[in-house]
Protein backbone atom coordinates (compact mmCIF):
# COMPACT_ATOMS: atom_id res chain seq x y z
CA UNK A 1 0.00 0.00 0.00
CA UNK A 2 2.75 2.44 0.98
CA UNK A 3 4.43 2.05 -2.41
CA UNK A 4 1.52 3.97 -3.92
CA UNK A 5 1.66 6.76 -1.37
CA UNK A 6 4.62 8.64 -2.82
CA UNK A 7 3.43 8.69 -6.46
CA UNK A 8 -0.01 9.64 -5.20
CA UNK A 9 1.45 12.51 -3.16
CA UNK A 10 3.42 13.71 -6.20
CA UNK A 11 0.29 13.51 -8.33
CA UNK A 12 -1.76 15.40 -5.75
CA UNK A 13 0.94 18.06 -5.58
CA UNK A 14 0.90 18.48 -9.36
CA UNK A 15 -2.89 18.70 -9.42
CA UNK A 16 -2.82 21.37 -6.72
CA UNK A 17 -0.14 23.35 -8.59
CA UNK A 18 -1.90 23.20 -11.95
CA UNK A 19 -5.31 23.84 -10.39
CA UNK A 20 -3.94 27.04 -8.88
CA UNK A 21 -2.49 27.93 -12.29
CA UNK A 22 -5.94 27.82 -13.86
CA UNK A 23 -6.98 30.85 -11.83
CA UNK A 24 -3.89 32.92 -12.54
CA UNK A 25 -3.91 35.45 -15.33
CA UNK A 26 -0.56 35.41 -17.14
CA UNK A 27 -1.25 38.96 -18.27
CA UNK A 28 -1.15 40.21 -14.69
CA UNK A 29 2.51 40.90 -14.16
CA UNK A 30 3.40 42.04 -10.66
CA UNK A 31 4.62 45.61 -10.78
CA UNK A 32 8.02 46.55 -9.44
CA UNK A 33 6.72 50.03 -8.66
CA UNK A 34 4.57 49.14 -5.68
CA UNK A 35 5.53 51.24 -2.62
CA UNK A 36 8.02 53.18 -4.75
CA UNK A 37 7.67 56.88 -5.58
CA UNK A 38 5.47 57.48 -8.62
CA UNK A 39 7.86 58.37 -11.46
CA UNK A 40 7.93 62.13 -11.82
CA UNK A 41 6.71 63.73 -15.01
CA UNK A 42 5.36 67.05 -16.13
CA UNK A 43 3.35 66.72 -19.30
CA UNK A 44 1.13 69.06 -21.28
CA UNK A 45 -2.51 68.82 -20.31
CA UNK A 46 -4.84 67.32 -22.86
CA UNK A 47 -7.27 70.24 -22.93
CA UNK A 48 -4.74 73.00 -22.28
CA UNK A 49 -1.46 72.14 -23.99
CA UNK A 50 0.10 75.26 -22.49
CA UNK A 51 -0.45 74.02 -18.92
CA UNK A 52 1.46 71.16 -17.35
CA UNK A 53 0.28 68.40 -15.05
CA UNK A 54 2.24 65.84 -13.04
CA UNK A 55 2.34 63.86 -9.80
CA UNK A 56 3.90 66.83 -8.00
CA UNK A 57 0.62 68.73 -8.43
CA UNK A 58 -1.19 66.05 -6.43
CA UNK A 59 1.16 65.92 -3.44
CA UNK A 60 -0.65 65.54 -0.12
CA UNK A 61 -3.66 63.84 -1.66
CA UNK A 62 -4.63 60.24 -2.30
CA UNK A 63 -5.38 60.02 -6.00
CA UNK A 64 -5.70 57.66 -8.93
CA UNK A 65 -3.72 57.74 -12.13
CA UNK A 66 -5.81 56.13 -14.85
CA UNK A 67 -4.07 55.27 -18.12
CA UNK A 68 -6.50 55.52 -21.01
CA UNK A 69 -6.78 56.14 -24.74
CA UNK A 70 -9.55 56.73 -27.24
CA UNK A 71 -8.39 53.68 -29.24
CA UNK A 72 -8.67 51.48 -26.18
CA UNK A 73 -11.83 49.38 -26.26
CA UNK A 74 -11.54 48.20 -22.65
CA UNK A 75 -11.36 51.84 -21.52
CA UNK A 76 -14.93 52.29 -22.67
CA UNK A 77 -15.85 49.24 -20.63
CA UNK A 78 -14.48 50.72 -17.40
CA UNK A 79 -15.53 54.29 -18.15
CA UNK A 80 -18.71 54.09 -16.05
CA UNK A 81 -16.78 52.67 -13.09
CA UNK A 82 -14.08 55.33 -13.35
CA UNK A 83 -16.75 58.04 -13.55
CA UNK A 84 -18.46 56.67 -10.42
CA UNK A 85 -15.16 56.55 -8.52
CA UNK A 86 -14.37 60.10 -9.62
CA UNK A 87 -17.17 61.30 -7.28
CA UNK A 88 -15.17 59.98 -4.32
CA UNK A 89 -11.52 60.35 -5.30
CA UNK A 90 -9.41 62.61 -7.51
CA UNK A 91 -8.47 60.95 -10.77
CA UNK A 92 -5.80 62.17 -13.15
CA UNK A 93 -5.86 60.67 -16.63
CA UNK A 94 -2.78 59.64 -18.53
CA UNK A 95 -3.82 59.83 -22.15
CA UNK A 96 -1.50 57.25 -23.65
CA UNK A 97 -0.29 57.37 -27.28
CA UNK A 98 -3.38 59.10 -28.52
CA UNK A 99 -4.10 61.94 -30.93
CA UNK A 100 -5.20 65.03 -29.05
CA UNK A 101 -8.33 65.57 -31.14
CA UNK A 102 -9.39 61.92 -30.85
CA UNK A 103 -8.89 61.97 -27.09
CA UNK A 104 -10.86 65.18 -26.57
CA UNK A 105 -13.64 63.88 -28.80
CA UNK A 106 -13.79 60.63 -26.80
CA UNK A 107 -14.17 62.55 -23.52
CA UNK A 108 -16.86 64.81 -25.02
CA UNK A 109 -18.81 61.77 -26.15
CA UNK A 110 -18.48 59.60 -23.03
CA UNK A 111 -17.96 62.26 -20.35
CA UNK A 112 -14.79 63.42 -18.62
CA UNK A 113 -14.18 61.93 -15.15
CA UNK A 114 -10.66 63.37 -14.87
CA UNK A 115 -9.47 66.46 -13.01
CA UNK A 116 -7.05 66.70 -15.91
CA UNK A 117 -5.36 64.38 -18.35
CA UNK A 118 -1.67 64.37 -19.19
CA UNK A 119 -1.01 63.95 -22.88
CA UNK A 120 1.61 61.24 -23.41
CA UNK A 121 1.81 61.06 -27.19
CA UNK A 122 5.17 59.28 -27.35
CA UNK A 123 4.38 56.77 -24.61
CA UNK A 124 7.51 57.75 -22.66
CA UNK A 125 5.60 58.36 -19.42
CA UNK A 126 3.91 55.01 -19.97
CA UNK A 127 7.31 53.29 -20.11
CA UNK A 128 8.32 54.92 -16.81
CA UNK A 129 5.14 53.54 -15.23
CA UNK A 130 5.63 50.09 -16.76
CA UNK A 131 2.41 50.40 -18.74
CA UNK A 132 1.90 47.45 -21.07
CA UNK A 133 -1.84 47.05 -21.32
CA UNK A 134 -4.23 49.97 -21.30
CA UNK A 135 -6.28 50.62 -19.20
CA UNK A 136 -4.21 50.60 -16.02
CA UNK A 137 -4.99 52.32 -12.74
CA UNK A 138 -2.49 53.33 -10.06
CA UNK A 139 -3.38 54.29 -6.49
CA UNK A 140 -0.96 56.95 -5.24
CA UNK A 141 -0.73 58.12 -1.64
CA UNK A 142 -0.13 61.50 0.01
CA UNK A 143 3.64 61.03 -0.16
CA UNK A 144 3.45 60.32 -3.88
CA UNK A 145 4.13 56.60 -3.59
CA UNK A 146 2.39 54.03 -5.77
CA UNK A 147 0.46 51.76 -3.42
CA UNK A 148 -1.53 49.64 -5.84
CA UNK A 149 -1.70 48.94 -9.54
CA UNK A 150 -4.68 47.55 -11.36
CA UNK A 151 -4.18 46.17 -14.86
CA UNK A 152 -7.07 46.03 -17.30
CA UNK A 153 -10.57 47.49 -16.98
CA UNK A 154 -11.80 48.06 -13.43
CA UNK A 155 -15.04 46.18 -12.77
CA UNK A 156 -17.67 47.61 -10.39
CA UNK A 157 -16.79 44.89 -7.86
CA UNK A 158 -13.07 45.61 -8.08
CA UNK A 159 -13.73 49.30 -7.53
CA UNK A 160 -15.97 48.59 -4.52
CA UNK A 161 -13.98 45.74 -2.95
CA UNK A 162 -10.38 46.63 -3.76
CA UNK A 163 -9.62 50.11 -5.10
CA UNK A 164 -11.89 52.25 -2.91
CA UNK A 165 -11.02 50.38 0.34
CA UNK A 166 -7.32 50.98 -0.43
CA UNK A 167 -7.99 54.67 -1.10
CA UNK A 168 -9.99 55.00 2.13
CA UNK A 169 -7.43 53.20 4.27
CA UNK A 170 -4.66 55.41 2.88
CA UNK A 171 -6.69 58.48 3.72
CA UNK A 172 -7.24 57.33 7.27
CA UNK A 173 -3.53 56.72 7.86
CA UNK A 174 -2.66 60.40 7.94
CA UNK A 175 -5.89 61.99 9.18
CA UNK B 1 38.62 44.80 -39.89
CA UNK B 2 38.44 41.16 -40.94
CA UNK B 3 37.95 40.14 -37.34
CA UNK B 4 35.10 42.57 -36.97
CA UNK B 5 33.50 41.21 -40.11
CA UNK B 6 33.94 37.61 -39.03
CA UNK B 7 31.57 38.01 -36.09
CA UNK B 8 29.38 40.64 -37.68
CA UNK B 9 28.21 38.17 -40.29
CA UNK B 10 26.78 35.65 -37.77
CA UNK B 11 25.16 38.53 -35.90
CA UNK B 12 23.54 39.78 -39.07
CA UNK B 13 22.42 36.25 -39.98
CA UNK B 14 20.94 35.84 -36.51
CA UNK B 15 19.07 39.11 -36.81
CA UNK B 16 17.78 38.02 -40.17
CA UNK B 17 16.73 34.64 -38.77
CA UNK B 18 14.99 36.19 -35.79
CA UNK B 19 12.86 38.56 -37.84
CA UNK B 20 9.90 36.56 -39.13
CA UNK B 21 8.58 37.38 -42.55
CA UNK B 22 6.09 40.22 -42.42
CA UNK B 23 7.20 41.75 -39.10
CA UNK B 24 8.08 45.34 -39.78
CA UNK B 25 11.08 45.75 -37.52
CA UNK B 26 13.13 48.82 -38.23
CA UNK B 27 16.85 48.51 -38.96
CA UNK B 28 19.01 50.16 -36.34
CA UNK B 29 22.62 50.89 -37.15
CA UNK B 30 25.27 51.89 -34.63
CA UNK B 31 28.74 53.15 -35.57
CA UNK B 32 30.30 51.11 -32.78
CA UNK B 33 30.00 47.34 -33.37
CA UNK B 34 30.04 46.70 -29.62
CA UNK B 35 27.03 48.97 -29.15
CA UNK B 36 25.38 47.25 -32.09
CA UNK B 37 25.95 43.83 -30.54
CA UNK B 38 24.63 45.01 -27.16
CA UNK B 39 21.51 46.44 -28.78
CA UNK B 40 20.86 43.22 -30.68
CA UNK B 41 21.48 41.15 -27.57
CA UNK B 42 19.11 43.28 -25.50
CA UNK B 43 16.19 43.23 -27.91
CA UNK B 44 16.49 39.45 -28.11
CA UNK B 45 16.72 39.15 -24.34
CA UNK B 46 13.81 41.43 -23.46
CA UNK B 47 10.25 40.22 -23.63
CA UNK B 48 7.43 42.06 -25.37
CA UNK B 49 4.90 42.34 -22.55
CA UNK B 50 1.88 42.62 -24.82
CA UNK B 51 2.64 39.52 -26.87
CA UNK B 52 4.38 37.67 -24.01
CA UNK B 53 5.91 34.87 -26.06
CA UNK B 54 7.87 37.13 -28.36
CA UNK B 55 10.95 39.14 -27.65
CA UNK B 56 11.35 42.78 -28.65
CA UNK B 57 13.29 41.80 -31.77
CA UNK B 58 10.45 39.66 -33.11
CA UNK B 59 7.45 41.72 -32.19
CA UNK B 60 5.50 44.12 -34.30
CA UNK B 61 3.50 45.45 -31.34
CA UNK B 62 3.44 49.15 -30.58
CA UNK B 63 4.90 48.67 -27.13
CA UNK B 64 7.73 46.53 -28.54
CA UNK B 65 8.58 49.31 -30.97
CA UNK B 66 8.62 51.86 -28.13
CA UNK B 67 10.79 49.63 -25.98
CA UNK B 68 13.19 49.02 -28.89
CA UNK B 69 13.45 52.77 -29.31
CA UNK B 70 14.12 53.20 -25.59
CA UNK B 71 16.70 50.38 -25.68
CA UNK B 72 18.42 52.11 -28.59
CA UNK B 73 18.47 55.41 -26.69
CA UNK B 74 19.92 53.75 -23.59
CA UNK B 75 22.61 51.99 -25.63
CA UNK B 76 23.41 55.24 -27.44
CA UNK B 77 23.79 56.97 -24.06
CA UNK B 78 26.52 54.44 -23.31
CA UNK B 79 24.62 52.34 -20.77
CA UNK B 80 26.01 48.85 -20.30
CA UNK B 81 24.12 45.57 -20.24
CA UNK B 82 23.35 45.63 -16.50
CA UNK B 83 22.10 49.19 -16.65
CA UNK B 84 19.71 48.46 -19.51
CA UNK B 85 18.44 45.36 -17.70
CA UNK B 86 18.00 47.32 -14.46
CA UNK B 87 16.11 50.05 -16.32
CA UNK B 88 13.63 47.59 -17.77
CA UNK B 89 13.24 45.41 -14.67
CA UNK B 90 12.61 48.42 -12.41
CA UNK B 91 9.66 49.33 -14.66
CA UNK B 92 8.31 46.04 -15.94
CA UNK B 93 9.57 43.54 -13.36
CA UNK B 94 11.59 40.36 -13.69
CA UNK B 95 9.11 39.05 -16.28
CA UNK B 96 10.57 41.34 -18.94
CA UNK B 97 13.68 39.15 -18.97
CA UNK B 98 13.61 35.86 -20.82
CA UNK B 99 16.35 34.61 -18.47
CA UNK B 100 15.29 35.72 -14.99
CA UNK B 101 18.14 36.74 -12.72
CA UNK B 102 19.06 34.56 -9.76
CA UNK B 103 17.31 36.07 -6.73
CA UNK B 104 15.52 34.74 -3.68
CA UNK B 105 12.30 34.90 -5.65
CA UNK B 106 13.57 32.98 -8.67
CA UNK B 107 15.77 30.39 -6.92
CA UNK B 108 13.00 27.78 -7.07
CA UNK B 109 12.59 28.44 -10.79
CA UNK B 110 16.30 27.92 -11.42
CA UNK B 111 16.95 24.89 -9.25
CA UNK B 112 13.71 22.93 -9.25
CA UNK B 113 14.78 20.94 -12.38
CA UNK B 114 18.02 19.86 -10.65
CA UNK B 115 16.15 18.92 -7.48
CA UNK B 116 13.57 17.02 -9.49
CA UNK B 117 16.32 15.18 -11.40
CA UNK B 118 18.16 14.15 -8.22
CA UNK B 119 14.88 12.99 -6.72
CA UNK B 120 14.18 10.84 -9.79
CA UNK B 121 17.68 9.32 -9.68
CA UNK B 122 17.19 8.43 -6.01
CA UNK B 123 13.75 7.05 -6.79
CA UNK B 124 15.02 4.84 -9.64
CA UNK B 125 17.92 3.48 -7.55
CA UNK B 126 15.55 2.61 -4.72
CA UNK B 127 13.14 1.01 -7.13
CA UNK B 128 15.89 -1.13 -8.73
CA UNK B 129 17.05 -2.29 -5.29
CA UNK B 130 13.56 -3.34 -4.36
CA UNK B 131 13.11 -5.09 -7.69
CA UNK B 132 16.34 -7.15 -7.20
CA UNK B 133 15.17 -8.08 -3.74
CA UNK B 134 11.83 -9.13 -5.12
CA UNK B 135 13.50 -11.64 -7.49
CA UNK B 136 14.75 -13.92 -4.69
CA UNK B 137 12.60 -12.79 -1.83
CA UNK B 138 15.76 -12.14 0.23
CA UNK B 139 17.84 -9.02 0.69
CA UNK B 140 21.53 -8.91 -0.31
CA UNK B 141 22.46 -9.15 3.38
CA UNK B 142 20.31 -12.17 3.95
CA UNK B 143 21.81 -13.94 0.95
CA UNK B 144 25.36 -13.24 2.13
CA UNK B 145 24.52 -14.53 5.60
CA UNK B 146 23.02 -17.67 4.08
CA UNK B 147 26.21 -18.33 2.09
CA UNK B 148 28.35 -17.84 5.20
CA UNK B 149 26.22 -20.31 7.13
CA UNK B 150 26.55 -22.87 4.36
CA UNK B 151 30.34 -22.46 4.32
CA UNK B 152 30.61 -22.79 8.13
CA UNK B 153 29.01 -26.20 7.80
CA UNK B 154 31.67 -27.17 5.31
CA UNK B 155 29.06 -27.49 2.65
CA UNK B 156 29.86 -25.89 -0.68
CA UNK B 157 26.90 -24.11 -2.19
CA UNK B 158 25.34 -26.33 -4.80
CA UNK B 159 25.38 -25.30 -8.42
CA UNK B 160 21.67 -24.55 -8.47
CA UNK B 161 21.61 -22.57 -5.23
CA UNK B 162 21.01 -18.84 -5.52
CA UNK B 163 24.14 -16.75 -5.58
Amino acid sequence: MTRFLLPLAVFAGLVALLWRGLDLDPREIPSNLIDKPAPAFSAPQLHEPGAQIGPADMAGRVWLLNVWASWCVACREEHGVISAMAKEVDIIGLNYKDKRADAIGWLEHWGNPYLASAHDLSGDIGIDYGVYGVPETFVIDQQGRIRYKHIGPVSPDQAKDTLMPIVNSLRSVVN
Amino acid sequence: MRRALSWLLPVLLLVGASAPAGARVEVVQFDDPERQALYQEMIRELRCLVCQNQNLADSDADLARDLRRRTRELVEEGKDRDEVVEYMVSRYGEFVLYRPRLTAGTIFLWFSPVVLFLFLVWWVIRWRRQASRAETGYSANELRRARELLQEDGNQPREDSPR
